[in-house]
């Protein structure tokens, strides 16, 4: 068996492809992160908040209204999307003429309030989801075993990820979108409502976030810090990649996830910070990320 | 984002009778309990541990003997620097004569050296490395409900005698990660099994794919889990996903909680073996407490670890009222010189190197069809007798130990 560095490179394949799956969440996040960041200007720290409410939302579907997998995923992000259009009108409309920091904090608060009242009700030890019957099992692909439901993880996140981008960078929709945060007030002389355009774009952006929730609930355990302990590597991805550049955000969730999964293989412990040097390094290179323009 | 949640809470107020208390320093007995509030232990000690403790304070009859007990509670968020300042304000400006629980050992390896320094005492309850009485050990300190060693010896050596002789470590990358491999591998190689590889990880990571596919490429017999809570039960949960325990590798969780197997369903569980030292369902007096505590934790049954932070509450108490005194040195030497007695852990005796001794169980985790409802999760496969439960004495390396 060939080797690289010590390493089997059968052994290698499969981290990489681990790397892919890791990478297809941070991909989802960052993106409504950048989308929202984007077109909104708000750095949007209840991000991870929301995600951990998308597990919930599909944990207390299952429990409570018996509908499964497939309904949780068309539902909780309407649901949680609704939740995020309700801060975004009755709380951060009025922090737009204000500086981000007044949204962060916001946010940031917003984000422990909600962990808080989760953890009060649940608990840490997490709760169980099933993975869906039709995504159960696997197939040996000679270098590893790949779960069926990691495989669909990859397929439905590209697809989200790459129909975000189309429907903002490529229709007609997403250039009234991008125009309005260019110039809020010339798009309303044409009769486009914007503040409606901004809160359904922080809507989306959170149910995003929340459609990720629920792709994760089967892996990990539903719990109320899920969202605290992944929100910080997010950040760093949109960081790299560029704030509010959204094929930025895309193209670095993988390569982070890919990089991450190689430091797991050539040295585990340093698995949590590596993509906080790489942040470091890109920021001394590049200080508005890899795909980021300078304002 | 050091919010340090504090909790205080007068539990019985009764007036201090002169005299009885006349050495108990400004009145009344502070009892601090330093846990993990809101993370990822927070299930196993956390709320749980002051419910208990208060239940202790309770049940010792403080009011009724005219003595003050308090009770207070902090968060350390699994962090060695905010738990160290909340000790030292706790001793220094809120005058607290003992502190309980910390799981973390990091965070009590800390507090450990700031007790002995302040001469106050530390009872241990969540935490788990074996140093506490080893070469950390000191004159203030009382590690109560496991250890590290313990774990090793008790899962260890029943698996590796039961035919799972080659080990691959998963491991938590902190003192008590490093600890518990250190003590299971070297109980591995002492009943002739090997260790074919080790991969370490951070604390509280969410996937573990990676260093799972490392582990079923070693083709070891046995993954050992070298960790706990949240990172146990998704690495569990992800075994499974990944087709490692259908495919002839057996997982071996070498920490495992009653609050973890709630957590993860008995259909992910069912088969684990691990080693407990307190289990709700084993005589009437632990039902009796389970059911109690359940009622004034939302309806969670206690952990070992909750049962430890009670039984040990409970012990100190007795301690103080016997010595006549608060003062640390003082309480910790007659908790020594006292034998245990108490209803969850039955009799016992705590040894001169700080550590309390009672038995432990090795438990399997139940098939879903055996169990009957919420918690009924073990069937206890043996009991080990409290004085081969833990290290001896002299193997710790402990000075106080002649």
């Amino acid at each position: 068996m060939t080797e690289i560095f010590g390493v089997p490179t059968q052994a290698l394949f499969g981290q990489l492809l681990i790397g892919l799956i890791n990478g297809s969440f941070y991909a989802l996040l960052s993106l409504g992160l950048a989308v929202i960041f984007g077109l909104l200007n708000i750095i949007n720290f209840t991000h991870g908040a929301q995600y951990m409410m998308g597990a919930f939302c599909g944990y207390l579907l299952l429990n409570k209204a018996g509908l499964g997998y497939w309904w949780a995923l068309i539902l909780t992000p309407l649901i949680v999307g609704a939740f995020g259009a309700l801060i975004e009108r009755t709380m951060l409309k009025q922090l737009y003429k204000l500086d981000h920091l007044y949204g962060l904090l916001l946010t940031f608060g917003l984000a422990l309030i909600i962990q808080g009242v989760f953890r009060n009700e649940y608990g840490s030890s997490g709760q169980p989801y099933p993975i869906p019957k039709e995504l159960q099992g696997g197939t040996n692909l000679g270098f590893m075993f790949l779960p069926m439901y990691r495989a669909w993880v990859i397929v439905a996140s590209l697809i989200v990820c790459f129909g975000t981008w189309f429907l903002i960078e490529k229709t007609k929709l997403g250039s009234y979108l991008r125009a309005a945060t260019e110039n809020p007030q010339l798009v309303q002389a044409f009769g486009i409502n914007v503040p409606r355009m901004i809160t359904l774009t922080y809507g989306f952006g959170v149910a995003l976030a929340a459609l990720a929730g629920v792709m994760a609930a089967p892996i990990y355990q539903v719990s109320p810090q899920m969202g605290a302990d992944i929100i910080i590597v997010v950040f760093a991805v949109v960081v790299i990649g560029g704030m509010g550049s959204i094929m930025g955000s895309i193209v670095t969730g993988f390569a982070l996830g890919i990089a991450e999964g190689l430091t797991k293989v050539f040295y585990p412990e340093a698995s949590n910070t590596v993509i906080f040097i790489i942040m470091a390094l890109v920021l001394m290179v590049k200080p508005a990320g890899l795909f980021g323009t300078q304002k | 984002m050091a919010v340090v949640r504090k909790l205080t809470a007068a539990v019985a107020l009764a007036f201090a009778a002169s005299g009885a208390n006349a050495q108990v320093s400004d009145g009344v007995v502070k009892i601090g309990v330093l846990s993990d509030m809101s993370s990822l232990y927070s299930d196993i000690g956390g709320p749980g541990s002051v419910v208990a403790a208060r239940m202790a304070v309770e049940d010792f009859g403080a009011a009724k003997k005219g003595m003050k007990v308090e009770v207070l509670s902090a968060d350390h968020q699994n962090k060695p620097d905010v738990g160290s300042s909340i000790a030292r304000q706790w001793y220094d400006v809120d005058k607290v004569d003992a502190i309980f629980d910390v799981p973390t050992s990091s965070v009590a390896l800390a507090v450990n050296e700031i007790t002995r320094e302040k001469g106050k005492a530390f009872i241990i309850s969540g935490a788990a490395s074996s140093d506490l009485t080893g070469k950390a050990c000191s004159p203030n300190s009382v590690h109560w409900t496991y250890d590290t060693w313990m774990l090793a010896n008790g899962t260890g050596s029943a698996i590796v005698k039961t035919g799972g002789d080659s080990w691959f470590f998963v491991t938590a990358d902190y003192a008590f990660g490093l600890a518990l491999e250190r003590d299971t591998e070297a109980v591995v190689l002492k009943n002739g099994g090997k260790v074919l590889g080790k991969v370490r990880h951070p604390l509280n990571s969410q996937d573990f794919s990676s260093f799972l596919l490392q582990a079923q490429a070693s083709k070891a017999k046995v993954i050992g889990l070298a960790n706990a809570g949240g990172d146990t039960t998704n690495a569990i949960k992800q075994a499974a996903e990944f087709g490692i325990t259908s495919r002839g590798q057996s997982l071996a969780g070498m920490l495992v909680f009653i609050s973890d197997i709630h957590g993860l369903g008995l259909d992910k569980a069912q088969g684990l073996i691990f080693t407990e030292t307190f289990y709700w369902d084993l005589n009437d007096q632990t039902r009796a407490f389970a059911k109690r505590f359940a009622a004034q934790n939302k309806g969670k049954y206690p952990t070992m670890v909750q049962a430890g932070v009670y039984a040990s509450t409970l012990h100190y108490l007795k301690a103080v009222e016997a010595a006549k005194t608060d003062d640390g040195t003082k309480v910790v030497a007659k908790m020594k010189e006292l034998p245990t007695d108490d209803p969850l852990f039955g009799k016992g005796r705590i040894r001169a190197d700080g550590r309390a001794l009672h038995p432990a169980y090795l438990v399997e985790v139940k098939k879903p069809a055996e169990s009957k409802g919420p918690y009924d999760y073990y069937k206890v496969r043996a009991t080990i007798p409290m004085d081969q439960a833990f290290r001896p004495e002299k193997d710790g390396g402990c000075s106080l130990v002649k």
